[in-house]
């Protein structure tokens, strides 16, 4: 289904990722994943072919293990969804170098455009609030994305996350590498670490 | 407030054996669901300023924590209870793909002394469950062994890459007795 007016999810993640400078951006598994791919390989994109649920949780141990480095989930709804108490845990230790942005088509696009609860009363903006996540913000416009992701680049006022709506047609995908030594290690190394 | 049938005349101290080797081998991050056999630990690491413990909804988040620490240069050490295993199934999956050291602690219930019929599945199956998910197992039965045996397994986690589970026995936990 396509409601109108909605945000492409293409044009936001490269507005989120277009003056990354320093970010690690992780990407959830599924369609996120290829958005990031699309805005342009990066040494410091961590592609998620797995894990399921855990994208925001890899980005609080990025965080916590650099505290002056942006990172930057970029998820779906369902995947964001499926760890949902991740948000409280990250509430309790407020990295303040860590955003999250949740593309949310209300839909499981990568299993067949299903619903997801987000399409209902689930409000993953209200949830990431009451978790003690205070900058909360539900954006539907290209300005408040970009506002976010300048947002992103001050270490000192969050976390912070954001429910964007989009779109729900399926875009062409562009895959990533799946080879997850590689991403991993590719991280590590433009952070200046050596394999052991 | 729950009696332990084997409770020793002094606090244990093999906590502090496990504390003492996690702080040898530079771990920062020690993400745990709140578990009553893990307290004195716990205890420690929040007071430790070298690490940081980070308390958990759910056993999964802590396996996603680590890989993501590992990314940005740190180690961590995953602690839990055996019903916890139960919870990490999946998320288990990143750890050959992403190939982090990936070392976890597990209190274990419902395999010595259990009274509540509840835990006996889970815990009679997490040795299984981890040697499935490609996880070494380590126990150590006793507070005489858990120097070696953490040790050994925080080396073969760290240095080698093994994904290693050390199993602290419900026998060196003590079995919790709620019933008259």
């Amino acid at each position: 289904m396509s409601k109108a007016n909605l945000l492409d999810r293409r044009q936001v993640v490269s507005a989120l990722l277009a003056n990354r400078k320093d970010v690690v951006a992780i990407g959830g598994l599924g369609a996120s994943t290829n958005d990031i791919t699309a805005a342009g390989d990066h040494a410091r994109n961590f592609y998620l072919w797995g894990g399921m649920g855990g994208a925001a949780m890899i980005g609080l141990g990025l965080a916590l293990a650099q505290p002056t480095l942006p990172v930057l989930v970029i998820t779906g709804d369902g995947e964001m969804l499926m760890g949902m108490g991740s948000l409280a845990t990250i509430g309790l230790q407020k990295p303040a170098n860590l955003s999250i942005a949740v593309l949310d088509n209300e839909a499981y696009g990568e299993t067949g455009g299903q619903t997801s609860h987000t399409s209902a009363a689930a409000d993953l903006v209200g949830v990431a609030r009451a978790c003690g996540i205070k900058d909360s913000r539900a954006i539907s416009t290209m300005a408040e994305v970009e506002a976010f992701a300048k947002a992103v680049h001050d270490l000192t006022a969050g976390p912070r996350f954001a429910s964007v709506k989009i779109d729900s047609a399926n875009l062409e995908r562009i895959l990533p590498t799946r080879d997850g030594t590689y991403i991993l290690n590719r991280i590590r190394g433009d952070l200046g670490f050596q394999p052991i | 407030m729950h009696a332990r049938t084997d409770a020793a005349d002094t606090a244990p101290t093999w906590p502090d054996d496990i504390f003492a080797t996690l702080q040898r081998f530079d771990v920062r991050q020690v993400p745990y669901v709140p578990d009553a056999g893990h307290s004195k630990l716990i205890l420690r690491v929040l007071d430790s300023p070298a690490m940081r413990g980070i308390p958990l909804t759910t056993e999964e988040e802590g396996v996603a924590l680590l890989a993501g620490a590992w990314a940005g240069g740190q180690r961590g050490v995953l602690l839990m209870q055996s019903s916890g295993v139960g919870n990490c199934i999946n998320m288990l999956s990143l750890i050959p793909i992403l190939r982090f050291p990936f070392l976890t602690l597990v209190t274990m219930r419902g395999e010595w002394g259990e009274f509540n019929p509840w835990q006996v599945p889970m815990g009679s199956t997490t040795q299984g469950v981890l040697e499935l998910s490609g996880i070494k197992v380590l126990r150590a039965s006793n507070a005489a062994e858990v120097p070696a045996v953490l040790e050994a397994a925080a080396a073969q986690a760290y240095n080698a890459l093994t994904p290693t589970a050390v199993l602290l026995s419900q026998r060196l936990i003590g079995a919790k007795v709620f019933t008259k």
